[in-house]
């Protein structure tokens, strides 16, 4: 940052990725984000900062727009046909939606994880060996190995399929699966990972690795989760933002938003009063 | 606050609180009792008082085990899981201040007959103020007001006030007529005793105080003269 800088000049200085301390300025800063489907107004005028190696859940009722917000933040919405996003989402000093950002560059610093565990048709090598060959970020066979294991290792699933990562990734078990594409995920090294309800499909034997495996995570990675479950929002998350009709109502820490949410929407919705 | 879509746990958290108000109601009648026991060398009503102890103990009893399956089948949130935990606490609260006055008829069983009047009445006096702390933070409970918990919490110094004056008293008693030491002793501990439910009352006031605000009273913050 400019020391120069005086009066009330605003300073964005970009700087390169990874370069964030922990604790220091959020990994993705969202200002006044605004998003239209179609005309009709589906975000409202949302502000969020979302800190670096820590898990954000993003909760409230369905149709609340937990998702469309999760999906701006790797320029998911650009698929749909009609869905205009405004507003600004600065990630290292530079806006997302800005012109000059590679969308599928973006969505390799921006891993995603969605709600059904979905494997690509191929074996469970493949599946992730696919990203870090596309991406040129493998040497050889051997580091493609090397990479293959590492992430497999950090997905909690090394164990259960070293010996069979020729056999199809759909052969897994839901849960296995899901954790396949979490390690799917963080192979194309990403610096932020979103969590779309990634257990919502899974017995509460998976959903407890995946969570283990988010709590993990989370030392090396800035991590967004949407979740239909309080409990889960609660177990996993160390901060937590409140959505109702499209506005954030409350964001805070997860320990202050479960016992003493300040907004009455934000108390009604998590002690079981409306949704 | 609007009804949980899920009814029955409204209905159990209310059940919850009716439990402690049932059992609040029961122990500040021990306390009116144990005294009037005391004042009045009534034995009858001492012996009324030990029994009550029990079902006091039983609601005790009951309050935990309605919470730990609350807690496992509902995962109370926000006020919800401060009302449980304010409970929970509370409950076990009024189980010491049950306790203390069962132990208060215990003694007043022990007095000679011919005690000191005024040292009857000094007990019983002190008596008055600390039943009414607890009636106040019982209200304070029901009508879920922070502020007169607040209250309670802030006047315990008046119940100390009361307990170091009494204290004086007995010992002027036992200094003027040897013979009443024993008396005396008993006397120092039931007002030992009644202090002793002062503080409890006011561990209830923070109690009702975090349910309400989801905020904690700071014991420096208390005024102390």
């Amino acid at each position: 940052m400019d020391g120069s800088a005086a009066g009330n000049e605003v300073v964005v200085t970009p700087e390169p990725a990874g370069t964030l301390a922990l604790g220091d300025a959020p990994r993705m800063d969202c200002r006044n984000v605004n998003v239209f489907y179609s005309g009709k107004q589906a975000i409202f005028d949302v502000s969020l900062p979302i800190p670096d190696r820590s898990v954000t859940a993003l909760i409230g009722p369905s149709g609340c727009g937990k998702s469309t917000f999760l999906r701006c933040l790797n320029r998911m919405n650009d698929t749909i046909e009609g869905c205009r996003v405004e507003g600004e989402i600065i990630m290292d000093g530079k806006d997302i939606n800005s012109p000059v950002i590679d969308p599928v560059l973006l969505r390799s610093r921006v891993g995603m994880v969605f709600q059904k565990p979905n494997p690509f048709p191929k074996t469970i090598y493949e599946n992730i060996a696919y990203g870090p060959r596309i991406h040129g970020l493998a040497q050889g066979r051997e580091d493609l190995d090397e990479i293959v294991e590492k992430c497999l290792k950090r997905a909690g699933l090394w164990e259960e399929v070293k010996d069979r990562l020729t056999v199809p990734g759909t052969s897994l078990s839901g849960g296995q699966q899901q954790r396949l594409c979490i390690a799917r995920a963080i192979a194309v090294r990403p610096e932020v990972i979103l969590m779309d309800e990634p257990c919502s499909a899974l017995d509460p034997i998976a959903t407890a690795r995946i969570e283990e495996l988010i709590d993990d995570l989370r030392k090396r990675y800035c991590i967004v989760i949407v979740t239909h479950s309080m409990q889960q929002a609660a177990r996993v998350s160390q901060r937590a933002a409140f959505f109702h009709l499209g506005k954030l109502v409350e964001m805070g820490d997860t320990d202050q938003i479960f016992t003493s949410p300040r907004d009455r929407r934000t108390e009604d919705y998590i002690t079981g009063r409306f949704g | 606050m609007a009804d949980h879509i899920v009814s029955a746990f409204t209905d159990e958290l209310d059940r919850l609180s009716a439990d402690i108000l049932r059992m609040g109601g029961i122990v500040e009648q021990m306390i009116a009792d144990a005294a009037s026991a005391v004042l009045h060398n009534d034995v009858q009503l001492a012996g009324d008082v030990i029994e009550r102890d029990h079902q006091v103990d039983q609601i005790e009893g009951d309050v935990e085990r309605q919470i730990v399956s609350l807690i496992a089948r509902r995962q109370p949130m926000a006020h919800d899981l401060r009302s449980v935990f304010a409970a929970l606490k509370v409950s076990g609260e009024l189980e010491r201040v049950g306790d203390l006055s069962k132990n208060m008829s215990k003694r007043a069983l022990g007095l000679e007959a011919a005690v000191f009047p005024a040292m009857r009445s000094g007990v019983a006096r002190m008596a008055q103020p600390v039943a009414r702390q607890l009636h106040l933070v019982l209200d304070a409970y029901a009508s879920g007001n922070a502020a007169a918990a607040k209250a309670v919490w802030e006047s315990d110094d008046e119940i100390d006030q009361h307990y170091n004056a009494l204290f004086r008293e007995m010992l002027t008693y036992m200094i003027e007529d040897p013979r009443s030491i024993s008396d005396g002793a008993h006397m120092l501990f039931m007002a030992k005793n009644l202090e002793r439910i002062g503080d409890h009352c006011t561990n209830i006031a923070e109690f009702v105080y975090f349910q309400v605000t989801g905020e904690h009273l700071v014991q420096q913050d208390r005024p102390k003269y």
